[in-house]
């Protein structure tokens, strides 16, 4: 099974961090992303831009929109994701908890659909 | 050592050890490493290292050996890597290096692990709830969403009771370990109402669309032979045999279109003379042991059934008798509703619903839709039909299976509704 570790942090605590407390946790999350590719339970992992820098699209009655943001109204912003290949969302969940900013904010595991799969049962 | 085998092949190898030798090693990394967390990490990397390794350098000769050692050595790796950020986990791995044995141990101290796992698992410090799920998750190998969806609930449930159960073990210090002679019945008791559970959840699952979950049941009955091989005390004997006669009629128990099929109109060519055969000698032994516990009991009663060879020709005499045993060793309101229905069958139904509404009257079965269902049908063979109708009605209202229901609201409708 394939899980998607959405890992969200405030981003204006992150920004407060000292730059050596920055470094140590870009070294432990590389680290730790070591470790799951030699285990071969990593699939992708990336961080991201501040959601300052996103920009919404959507699309209307054929017309496209494009907006700043999310701004939606949470204190912790989506930073990074963790695509891994898990037995079970227990083992999921054991893998989110070694996810380094785990400690600053919190891991949203969600099970990804196999649309293959779900497409060949019908 | 053999020529490399071909990757494919391998592969598949290695897949049927995960399948059969994946909870024997994941018990053993678990007490070497003293942590469940650990060990799940080290028997991942032990089967990704087996299948870098083994395409190149061939199987070893003993392969569960070599996966136990790789795992443990792989986790102190781990450790030390992560000591960089952590310098506790430095002193672990130092420690877990220096304390470990030859991780090759011998064969019996390798499945008392598989005990200490199982008697862990179904610690009395956690949840009954987390006490199944632990034991089908590690014990079974059964995947959170395996276990959500044999037990009707939402894999993220599933999931936070694993994680809290070993959050306990970890804060409570439970102990990685086999009770000691004197704690052993109270504790061997839990493990037998987890697997109990398991299997009866299986077999007549309380609620859903179908009236068998068989994968449960079958693996609550693996779990049942795997207690009988490393701990053959007479009640494990006896809850064996009580699966394997229940499970013997599981083909007759359900019709064509999917609707429940009551004991008495059972076609018995259909049952599982195997699982029969197999039972039969199993209650045998858990008999010749002496002093006879309340599973072997109930094996019984089930074996009574599994020897009539028509509903008719039944020794109610003899089953009555049985409960009357059963509810001096495990006194329930359920065995005095069973013992009644029984009574019913020996001496006619006046008797045993004078006996029904007794257990009744006493309130703890008031919301159990089977107690007003029995009720309902010794109304209905005295020719009450409107109290049977009643009884029948509320027997609906609380029952939550589908074939169940449809078999009520079929009886209701021959009633006149």
């Amino acid at each position: 099974m394939k899980y998607l570790c959405l890992v969200y942090a405030e981003e204006s605590r992150v920004d407060a961090m000292p730059q050596d407390e920055v470094d140590a946790l870009i070294d432990e999350t590389n680290a730790n992303n070591e470790e799951l590719q030699a285990s071969g339970q990593l699939i992708l992992a990336e961080a991201l831009e501040h959601v300052a820098e996103a920009i919404t699209v959507r699309v209307r009655d054929g017309r496209l929109s494009a907006t700043d943001g999310p701004f939606a109204e949470t204190n912790e912003q989506l930073g990074g994701f963790v695509l891994i290949e898990a037995r079970d969302l227990n083992e999921a969940v054991r893998i989110a908890g070694r996810i380094p900013s785990a400690r600053l904010g919190s891991v949203e595991v969600r099970p990804v659909i196999d649309l293959m799969r779900e497409h060949s049962d019908q | 050592m053999t020529q490399a085998a071909a990757p494919a092949e391998v592969r598949e190898r290695i897949d049927g050890l995960y399948r059969a030798e994946s909870r024997r090693v994941l018990a053993t990394l678990i007490r070497l490493l003293d942590d469940f967390d650990l060990a799940e990490e080290a028997l991942q990397d032990a089967f990704a290292a087996a299948m870098e390794q083994w395409p190149r350098d061939g199987t070893p000769a003993n392969p569960r050996a070599w996966l136990i050692s790789t795992g443990r050595f792989r986790a102190i790796d781990r450790l030390r890597r992560r000591a960089r950020f952590d310098a506790m986990l430095g002193e672990l791995a130092a420690r877990l290096e220096q304390a470990a044995p030859d991780p090759a141990d011998r064969d019996d101290h390798l499945e008392d692990d598989r005990l200490r796992l199982i008697f862990t698992c179904c610690h009395p410090a956690l949840p009954a709830d987390a006490q199944v799920a632990m034991t089908l998750r590690e014990v079974c190998g059964l995947t959170t969403e395996e276990i959500a969806r044999a037990f009707l609930t939402r894999p993220p449930t599933v999931a936070q009771r694993i994680v809290r159960a070993k959050a306990r073990i970890r804060a409570a210090g439970i102990p990685y370990a086999v009770p000691s002679p004197e704690e052993l019945p109270g504790r061997l008791e839990t493990v037998l109402q987890v697997v109990y559970l398991a299997f009866t959840e299986g077999y007549a699952p309380a609620a859903g669309e179908s009236v068998v979950r068989p994968e449960l049941a079958d693996e609550a009955i693996r779990l049942g032979r795997l207690l009988v091989e490393l701990l053959p005390e007479p009640e494990v004997l006896g809850l064996l045999a009580l699966m394997l006669l229940t499970d013997a009629r599981r083909a007759a128990r359900t019709a064509a279109d999917g609707d429940l099929v009551l004991l008495a109109d059972q076609d018995r060519s259909r049952w599982d003379r195997a699982r029969i055969a197999e039972g039969t000698a199993l209650l045998e032994r858990a008999m010749s042991a002496g002093e006879v516990g309340p599973y072997a009991l109930q094996a019984a009663i089930a074996a009574a059934h599994a020897e009539a060879p028509t509903a008719q020709a039944t020794d109610w005499h003899r089953i009555v008798g049985l409960y009357d045993l059963l509810a001096r060793a495990d006194p329930s309101p359920v065995v005095e509703l069973n013992r009644a229905v029984a009574v019913s069958m020996r001496d006619g139904p006046a008797g045993g619903l004078a006996l029904v509404d007794a257990v009744l009257a006493r309130g703890r079965l008031d919301a159990y839709h089977l107690a007003h269902a029995a009720r309902a049908d010794l109304l209905r063979r005295l020719g009450r039909t409107a109290e049977a109708r009643a009884a029948y009605r509320r027997a609906l209202d609380l029952a939550r299976q589908e074939p169940q229901r449809r078999f009520l609201g079929r009886r209701l409708e021959e009633l006149g509704g």
